[in-house]
Order: C-alpha cells, then sequence, then structure tokens
C-alpha cells in the first residue's frame, strides 16, 4: 500500500483522508527544512536587531562571542534552552504549556507557501494570500492563552491588550492585502511577483504599503505598537512567566513574524526577485532570486529596527483611535482608489496618483490636527534678575 | 485563575487589582502601587512607600558632624553634592562660618553639574517610561561625562563625601579648566541632541501633553516643589526666592511650564540644564585661586553651639531642606530632612485621577521621585 491514512472517522468510512508515502516525505523533509532556514534566519536577525540599535544608539552591541559577535544568538539560544521552565503554581498547566506552540505553529506555518523565488516554495498555493490571511489571525489565540493561564495580572492585562490591538488591526492589514490581490488579479504569491515585472506595487500603491507596514508593525507588537509587552507598563505582558526554553519558542515566533511581515512586504510591494530586473534563468535564477528577495526583506526590516530605535510607544486608547479612526477608512478608500480605477480601465499611474494624494491630505491632517490640538511648547524661561525683588 | 478581587468603598467590586511594583520596573526603585484598574483605566490607586527606609535621620544622630555628610550622599542618591550642601550650608549657619570664595565656586560649579547629572538620568529614564529606548543611552552619555568629571575633582564617581563644613575636601585639579572646557562643550551638544530626539516627538507629545496636569493651587497645597512645581506655572525656585551661598551673582532663567502636565515637567527639567549650563559658565569665568576651607579651628570637631537651624536649598527635585538642632554637643539632637520627592510623591495619588495604566508610569516618571529621599 503506498497510502497512509491520516484520519479516518469511524462513522465516515467511506471518504478517509490519505496521503502518498512520496508526499509525506517531501512534507516531513520539506518543513524540517523550513525549520531550519527559519531558525537561522531568526538567529541571524536578532544579530542585525542588536547591531542595527546599537548603531543608532551609539554602543558596539554584542562584540565578544566570535566576530563582531556573530554568534553570539547561538550562545543565546544555548543559554535559553538550558534554563529551568517554570511553571507558576497558579498556572493553568496545559494551556501554560500549549500556549507557545499556539503563537509558533500559526508563525510557521505561514512560510508554507512565502516563496523565496520562484521555484522555491514549499507549497505554492492558488490561495496563498489567503492561506496567510487565514494562518495569521490565529496566533492571537495563543497570546491570551498565554496571558490567562500564567495567572499573572501583568500577563493577563497584556494578553488582552494583544488580543484587542491584533484584531483591530487585521481589518487594515487585510485590506491592505487585497488592493494588490484586487491589481494583480490572483492570490498566488507567485503570480503576484510575476506581475509587478515591469512596476513594483509599491509605486502604484504606495497607500497600501503606507496600511500594510503601519498594520503589519502593530500586527508584530513591535515598537510603535510594543503594547501588549510593554516592558515599563505591563513588563513583558503575556511573556512574563515564560522562561528558559518556553519563552524562546515565543520569542522564535516573534522574530519569524517579523521576518514574514518583511517578507510579504518584499513579495506583495516590492516586487519579490522579479523586480525591477531578473535576466536570468534555470538555477541562476534561483540563487540570484533568493539574493535578491532577501535584500529587499532585510532592506524592510532594518527599517522596523530603525522605527524601534527611534519612536515612543503609543497608548492602547491612542492605538485603538489610529486603528479605527485612520487606518480602516483609509483601507476603505483604498480599495475603493483600486476598484474605480480598474473598473473605468485607467491607467496605473491615475491609481498611483490617488494614492499619493491620498497620503498627502492625510498627513496634512494629523499634522494639522495634531498642531492645533496642542501648543508645542508650553515652558517658558523667567530670568532671574525679573524674579528676584 | 483566582483574580484577587478586593471590594472597596471607591472601587467597583469588579475592578482588577494590580500590584505595581516593588519589584516592577517603572516605579523608579522600590516603590509600590496599588491599583484599581477598570479595563485600561485606573479606577482606585493606593501608593505605598517605605521600602527603602533605612533610618538615615535617626542614624545622623549617632554621628559626628563631619561623619554626617557620607549619610547625606545617600539620601538622594542622584543628587549627591545638592544633598551634601544642604548639610554642610546648615552646619555652617549654626555655628556661623565664614566660607571662602572658591569653595563656594566649586560648590555651585558641583551642584549645578550635578544637577545636570540628575535631569539627564531623569531624560533617560522618562524616555524608557514612554517606551522609546534610545533616549536612556544619551541621558546616561551626558551623566557619564559628569561623573568622570566628579571622579577626577572628588575621588567618587557617586558617593563623593567631598563637601565640608567649611570648605571642601580638596582643591580642584590642576586640569580641571581643561576638563570642564571640553565638558562644556559636549553638554552643550548634549543637550542640543536629547532635547531634539525626544521632547517634540510626535509620539511622545501624545503620551504626555495634558497627561497627569495639576494645576498651580493644587501643586502648591500638596507642597510639590521643584521642577514639578514650576511645571504648572509658580515661579519659585530656592535659589531666587531664599539665595543660599552665592547665587545672587548670576544672571540665569527659571523655566516654568504652563498646564503643569507631564510634558511640562519634562521640559522645565530639559530647560533647566541649560540655565544651569549658564550658571556654570559665570562661575568658571569669576572663580579666582584662593583657600578652600575656612580657617576656623572649630571646624575641626565642629560643635555647634546649642541652637536650631532650617536651610532651604534647591536640589534638582526641588526644595531640599534640613532641619538641624544642636545640643551643644559634638552629635546633632536631631536631624530632620525635608525630602522634595517625599512631597511630591503625595500629589502622584492626585495624578492618577482618570488616568490609563500606561499613564500612571509616565506621570510617576515625570514626578521624578528618589527613593532613597523618599524613605529616608
Amino acid at each position: 500500500m503506498d497510502r497512509i491514512i491520516l484520519l479516518q472517522s469511524p462513522f465516515h468510512p467511506v471518504y478517509p483522508v490519505t496521503m502518498s508515502i512520496s508526499q509525506a516525505t517531501y512534507i516531513i523533509i520539506g518543513a524540517a527544512a523550513l525549520l531550519v532556514f527559519l531558525s537561522v534566519m531568526v538567529l541571524a536577525l536578532t544579530w542585525l536587531e542588536r547591531k542595527a540599535l546599537a548603531r543608532i544608539q551609539m554602543r558596539m552591541g554584542p562584540m565578544r562571542v566570535g566576530f563582531h559577535g556573530a554568534l553570539q544568538p547561538i550562545a543565546d539560544a544555548m543559554k535559553l534552552v538550558s534554563k529551568e521552565d517554570i511553571l507558576p503554581s497558579w498556572a493553568d498547566r496545559r494551556v501554560y504549556w500549549l500556549a507557545p506552540l499556539a503563537v509558533f505553529i500559526p508563525a510557521f506555518l505561514l512560510w508554507v507557501t512565502i516563496p523565496v523565488a520562484r521555484d522555491v516554495a514549499l507549497a505554492n498555493l492558488d490561495l496563498g494570500l489567503f492561506y496567510i490571511v487565514a494562518i495569521s489571525v490565529l496566533s492571537v489565540m495563543g497570546l491570551v492563552m498565554a496571558g490567562w493561564s500564567s495567572a499573572n495580572k501583568y500577563a493577563m492585562l497584556g494578553g488582552l491588550r494583544a488580543a484587542g490591538q491584533l484584531v483591530s488591526y487585521e481589518i487594515p492589514f487585510i485590506m491592505a492585502i487585497l488592493a494588490v490581490a484586487m491589481l494583480a488579479q490572483t492570490l498566488n504569491l507567485r503570480e503576484i511577483v510575476a506581475a509587478q515585472s515591469t512596476f513594483a506595487y509599491a509605486l502604484i500603491l504606495p497607500l497600501s504599503v503606507f496600511l500594510f507596514l503601519t498594520a503589519g508593525l502593530a500586527e508584530l507588537g513591535r515598537t510603535p505598537f510594543d503594547i501588549h509587552h510593554a516592558e515599563s507598563e505591563v513588563v513583558g505582558g503575556p511573556f512574563v512567566e515564560y522562561s528558559g526554553a518556553h519563552w524562546a519558542v515565543f520569542f522564535l515566533a516573534e522574530y519569524i513574524n517579523t521576518f514574514t511581515i518583511a517578507a510579504l512586504t518584499a513579495l506583495l510591494f516590492l516586487g519579490g526577485w522579479g523586480w525591477p530586473t531578473m535576466p536570468f534563468d534555470g538555477l541562476a535564477h534561483s540563487a540570484l532570486s533568493v539574493l535578491w528577495f532577501m535584500l529587499k526583506t532585510y532592506a524592510v526590516i532594518l527599517v522596523i529596527f530603525w522605527i524601534r530605535g527611534t519612536y515612543p510607544r503609543l497608548r492602547i486608547d491612542q492605538l485603538m483611535a489610529f486603528g479605527w479612526k485612520l487606518l480602516v477608512p483609509l483601507s476603505f478608500i483604498n480599495i475603493v482608489l483600486v476598484g474605480v480605477v480598474m473598473f473605468y480601465g485607467l491607467p496605473l499611474w491615475v491609481l498611483s496618483l490617488l494614492s499619493v494624494v491620498t497620503l498627502a491630505v492625510t498627513f496634512y491632517i494629523i499634522v494639522r490636527n495634531a498642531g492645533t490640538r496642542m501648543e508645542r511648547n508650553t515652558v517658558s524661561v523667567y530670568s532671574a534678575a525679573s524674579l528676584r525683588r | 485563575m483566582q483574580l484577587q478581587q478586593q471590594p472597596t468603598e471607591q472601587a467597583d467590586a469588579l475592578d482588577l487589582m494590580v500590584n505595581m511594583g516593588p519589584q516592577h520596573p517603572s516605579t523608579h526603585g522600590v516603590f509600590r502601587v496599588v491599583i484599581w484598574v477598570d479595563g485600561e483605566r485606573i479606577a482606585r490607586a493606593e501608593p505605598h512607600i517605605g521600602y527603602l527606609h533605612r533610618g538615615s535621620e535617626k542614624l545622623c544622630e549617632g554621628e559626628l558632624y563631619s561623619q554626617i555628610i557620607t549619610l547625606f550622599d545617600r539620601l538622594d542618591y542622584v543628587g549627591n553634592l545638592n544633598c551634601e550642601l544642604a548639610f554642610v550650608l546648615a552646619a555652617e549657619k549654626l555655628m556661623s562660618i565664614e566660607v571662602p570664595e572658591r569653595a563656594e565656586y566649586i560648590r555651585i560649579i558641583l551642584s549645578e553639574l550635578n544637577r545636570i547629572a540628575s535631569h539627564m538620568l531623569f531624560y533617560g529614564v522618562y524616555g524608557l517610561d514612554v517606551g522609546a529606548m534610545t533616549p536612556v543611552l544619551y541621558g546616561f552619555r551626558e551623566r557619564e561625562r559628569i561623573q568622570e568629571l566628579f571622579e577626577s575633582v572628588t575621588g567618587a564617581r557617586m558617593m563623593h563625601n567631598y563637601f565640608r563644613i567649611g570648605g571642601v575636601k580638596d582643591d580642584l585639579p590642576d586640569d580641571f579648566p581643561q576638563r570642564m572646557r571640553r565638558l562644556m562643550e559636549q553638554l552643550n551638544q548634549g543637550i542640543a541632541e536629547c532635547d531634539e530626539l525626544l521632547s517634540q516627538n510626535e509620539m511622545f507629545l501624545a503620551r504626555t501633553k495634558g497627561i497627569g496636569a495639576i494645576s498651580a493651587q493644587d501643586a502648591l497645597d500638596f507642597g510639590m516643589t521643584g521642577p514639578a512645581l514650576r511645571a504648572s506655572g509658580v515661579p519659585e525656585d530656592v535659589r531666587i526666592s531664599e539665595p543660599y551661598g552665592i547665587y545672587d551673582r548670576f544672571d540665569f532663567g527659571i523655566p516654568v511650564g504652563t498646564y503643569g502636565d507631564c510634558w511640562d515637567r519634562y521640559y522645565v527639567r530639559v530647560e533647566e540644564m541649560r540655565q544651569s549650563m549658564r550658571i556654570i559658565e559665570q562661575a568658571m569665568a569669576q572663580m579666582e585661586p584662593g583657600p578652600i576651607m575656612a580657617s576656623d579651628r572649630r571646624i575641626a570637631r565642629p560643635r555647634p553651639p546649642k541652637g536650631e537651624v532650617y536651610v532651604r536649598t534647591e536640589s534638582p527635585r526641588g526644595d531640599f531642606a534640613v532641619f538641624l538642632v544642636s545640643d551643644g554637643s559634638d552629635k546633632p539632637y536631631r536631624v530632620k530632612v525635608r525630602a522634595p520627592s517625599f512631597a511630591n510623591l503625595q500629589a502622584f495619588k492626585h495624578l492618577l485621577r482618570d488616568a490609563y495604566v500606561a499613564d500612571a508610569v509616565v506621570i510617576l516618571g515625570s514626578i521624578d521621585i528618589i527613593l532613597g529621599e523618599v524613605d529616608r
């Protein structure tokens, strides 16, 4: 028998879910390869983040382990794995141990369909974008589970914050993706990249890029939206009680997500491996594609780190207001713009122009409102002479 | 999971009690505040102090006058020299000792530098409180430079024990003017950089403008002093209203806020650093060589005459006053410290009205308490 039965319900024995052995082998090997790939990427990311932040902050960053601290991530990983896993006595044991996996598995599953080159992906799903949207929502569950099961009030506040934040920002996030899908007329990531061979969508849809990156940062919980694990307020939020390997799994998931958002930006808006040019074919095509794709991804990641080094954190109500009052309406406007341009068959530069104008008007309104809302400098200096009698 | 709901008169039975501190990263030491939150809003807050109580005031009663200076170092451990200054001024007033000119200048220069160092620490930590991770490194860079200078002068980076009743311990090192010139350049640039990095950041404004506002009258009623009071629009500064040392010789400004919100409290301190720089510049220009200790035999083992004295000084946090009672022996009968942080902290509960959980941290940071001084 060359098929293995994965699932057979006793009530419906007629339709067992089966899989060929070659398929099973492919999945096992592929998943293992993906895990290795993502782990390496996360290690690189942590090193890069520490170095990039250090540069912003006039420091050297890690310098001791390996050349310029290149082996630091490995040392950190070993330290984390060798630490004790602490279970708080009040914790809900099963949920507590499951939560890291509930965060990690969706983050990992996303990469099943994300291609790093035209011919390099585990599965080229026709509903790739849909799959990504569907899976990415799942990780909220893990954060809420972690927050609730820790029996810690900081953790619970953090978990609930995460739930509110992530659910609110799903809408602009998906809407920004939707604009791309409308333009490319496909949900297949490979074809979306192919559709950008002449113009990257960042040029046509700057509004979408803004929405995607902003909502993406909020989805990631990165500065300025790192509200659910704000160290100065909820002391790490849902992760506050975790230690050792379980904490490391959260950490891994967080960095995989960062990498995912950057990779998706590269694929959806920066033209992936195809744009501006990819003259080769065959193996050279794949190799150069990976390089090109990685360059773009890491460029986006550096922007994310740069923002982290620069901005303070928003408050939860400000975050919600920003999401619901600004990003959600903007994302609908964005869809309407794309729809109008496509329906009337207008040239794409019209869309590009409209998009830029909308962005400019939005920023103008924000700045004007901020300017009228508050006086910038309310501190005046009295001279000592005027105060001395 | 147990939620430990604590129904009280003020707080709703459904409010969640969260215990912030004493082991919380943003309570600036071992301060503890119990807050009852309704969602993200604070329904009620109950501050608790006393975790750093070391009985400093009582300890003083068992020490010689010259030994007390080092205890004062440990009150406000970020503005050490300012604390020392208050005590030596009190003792000198009680003994009516005249301090040499040069010692006065050295004291002014060092305590103003210490004010800058303290405000730089505030600046950096405040950045962390609002969630920005870079300011702390900029603030600490400047503070480190000042501490290096302190090390060259007093031999210690923090616990100096440098001021003496009747003067200062040692004269300045030979290369002090050069070091100072370089430090002044660096500080001028550093203060400008810090200001640029955070003060007008849109998100920083959103987090601090209008948060934790207190009116001038309320601030006065709570006994707030220093930058926290001046932010509410009261131009009160002990250096002006009741000058001590030689502060009446300098031309400098008093930054005063308008609304008494977190941003005003923050920016008053940033401006104060610039004004301290002005004082230091003038003092450096006016300072001349001369003796650094009063030539008075009594200072060898001070035995102030029977009596009491109350001396106010302007520490980085406000009105730092010492009440000193002498019974004529070589140990004080009573030392009472009026700590500005302690008085400013009283307003904390009032400031927390209608605040969000995230604001609690920002408001506490803006008062800039030092627990060593609050609990003593």
